[in-house]
């Protein structure tokens, strides 16, 4: 295993860090309120020569995508990062990158969006683009962070793919928390991501085309059609690339990864880095002999549903942990998304929804032990008060 | 028309150049340009200004007008010049 010794780095770090050593052509960036530091760290390894990328000063987010969407037509490799309101700024171009079938690799840092302004760690940014086609990577510390960025290039630029990929992070928890954490040699980031070949560019006069026509009644659904499909075989690629991310270096990558899932009769099902605290809760409770377990979701989009059923099938009450809301009255859309999974099973477990941590709000492990000890209840013949609940507000 | 998903260029490209011809936008029309050959002197005016090259011209001789793809802007009308005339924008209604 190549991997070099340990380092510390913050999340914004790590993934700027991935993104030198990946060199892309071209990165577009606009730093709104609230930024990440990873395009600034990434202009600082411009400004030193240290990569060869063409850095583009924009004067929005939504200019940033659509010179992102520019460049990689143009055949180049290109990544951009953002957060919160830039990455609602760039909605519009978001569904454009995807729709252009260009395998733009974006750092997102999951943040709450306004009103009320608030910059800490929600989901309700990453969430709202959940619909864009981009493909959606959640990450639960730095070098998860680290690790989805290399990995995202060998997945969005796939011939099957050519999909854009969005890695996150959770604002200020990762995002700005030093860990240690585990890089790779340039060189060995290099060969495993490998040369970028567009499959047309702009730019070549001898192979001359039009992307952004004009579709209507006659041929649009067909093109959704294809990124649907796109989408579809991008589950088979993720497995493959994560696969041989982990023979390569030693970490393996799947949809999830299940902590003690196996035996357990109770599990939370969530993103990002509350998966590190609920395994203290677990572990405290696997102490005490409750049979509860973990299963942290790593891909939203593509959403893993058959894999995701046949982990929870076994499982007596299920929660699933929303870190946004949907507003829709019937749950957080990671809820919405999981129950609907279960739906075709034979027998499905009892499932009920926190919302929580909305703009960056606190989750303890007491919290999530109250959780499991709710599951305990319903799993044990009581029954569901209430299939929704807001988790830490005060009532 | 008839490509299935499966069969067209992905991300909805065009893949090669010159293929707005195959593309009739002559349904798009309300006015008609009506050409009377008997006034038209020849000077190619409508011929240069036409955006969609519906002006079919022939030995130097305007000899008639695409209407599978003329859009029916009156350009042609307008740039004719005013003592020849010879371009009349006619409403479609009258050739139903």
């Amino acid at each position: 295993m190549a991997t070099k010794e340990l380092v510390a780095r913050t999340g914004n770090e790590a993934m700027a860090e991935a993104m030198r050593q990946i060199n892309p052509d071209v990165v577009a960036a606009y730093p709104i309120t609230p930024a990440t530091e990873i395009v600034q760290l990434f202009s600082s390894y411009v400004a030193d020569g240290l990569v060869d990328t063409e850095f583009v000063t924009v004067e929005s987010e939504h200019s940033a995508m659509s010179a992102c969407v520019g460049a990689s037509t143009a055949g180049a490799r290109v990544m951009t990062g953002t957060s919160s309101q830039g990455l609602i700024l760039m909605a519009e171009i978001l569904y454009i990158a995807a729709g252009l079938r260009c395998p733009i690799i974006l750092a997102e840092v999951n943040r709450a969006l306004s009103s009320p302004i608030n910059i800490h760690c929600d989901h309700s940014d990453t969430m709202s683009v959940r619909d864009s086609g981009w493909i959606q990577i959640f990450s639960e510390n730095s070098q998860e962070a680290y690790d989805n960025m290399i990995q995202a290039v060998r997945i969005g630029e796939h011939m099957d793919v050519r999909l854009p990929v969005m890695v996150t992070t959770d604002g200020f928890i990762i995002s700005h928390g030093l860990e240690a954490i585990s890089m790779l040699e340039d060189k060995e980031v290099q060969d495993f991501i490998g040369p970028y070949k567009a499959a047309y560019s702009l730019l070549d006069v001898e192979k001359p085309i039009t992307a952004g026509g004009l579709d209507f009644t006659d041929y649009y659904f067909e093109h959704r059609r294809q990124t649907a499909q796109a989408m579809k075989n991008a589950k088979k690629v993720i497995l493959e690339v994560g696969r041989e991310f982990g023979e390569k270096f030693g970490r393996n990558y799947g949809f999830f990864e299940g902590y003690k899932l196996d035996d357990a009769e109770i599990a939370l099902v969530l993103l990002g880095s509350t998966a590190g605290t609920a395994r203290v809760a677990v572990d405290q409770l696997r102490e005490a002999g409750v049979k509860c377990g973990l299963l942290k979701l790593r891909v939203f989009r593509p959403f893993p549903a058959e894999e995701l059923a046949e982990a929870l099938k076994h499982l007596k009450a299920i929660a699933v942990m929303d870190r946004s809301d949907s507003l829709s009255t019937a749950g957080g859309p990671l809820f919405a998304e999981v129950r609907s999974a279960l739906y075709d099973l034979p027998e499905r477990p009892a499932i009920v929804n926190y919302i929580y941590g909305l703009g960056g709000r606190d989750i303890t492990v007491e919290d999530l032990e109250g959780v499991y000890r709710e599951l305990q209840r319903i799993s044990g013949g009581g029954q569901v008060q209430e299939t929704i609940q807001y988790l830490g507000v005060r009532e | 028309m008839t490509k299935t998903w499966k069969e067209l260029p992905e991300g909805g490209l065009i893949t090669e150049s010159g293929n707005a011809h195959q593309y009739e936008t002559g349904d798009w029309r309300n006015l008609r340009p009506v050409h009377d050959r008997e006034k038209c002197i020849n000077c190619l005016f409508c011929w240069i200004y036409c955006p969609d090259s519906a002006i079919i011209v022939k030995d130097g001789k305007v000899v008639g007008i695409d209407y599978a793809h003329c859009k029916g802007c009156g350009i042609c009308a307008r740039e004719c010049p005013d003592k020849v005339k010879a371009i009349k924008m006619v409403d479609e209604s009258e050739y139903e």
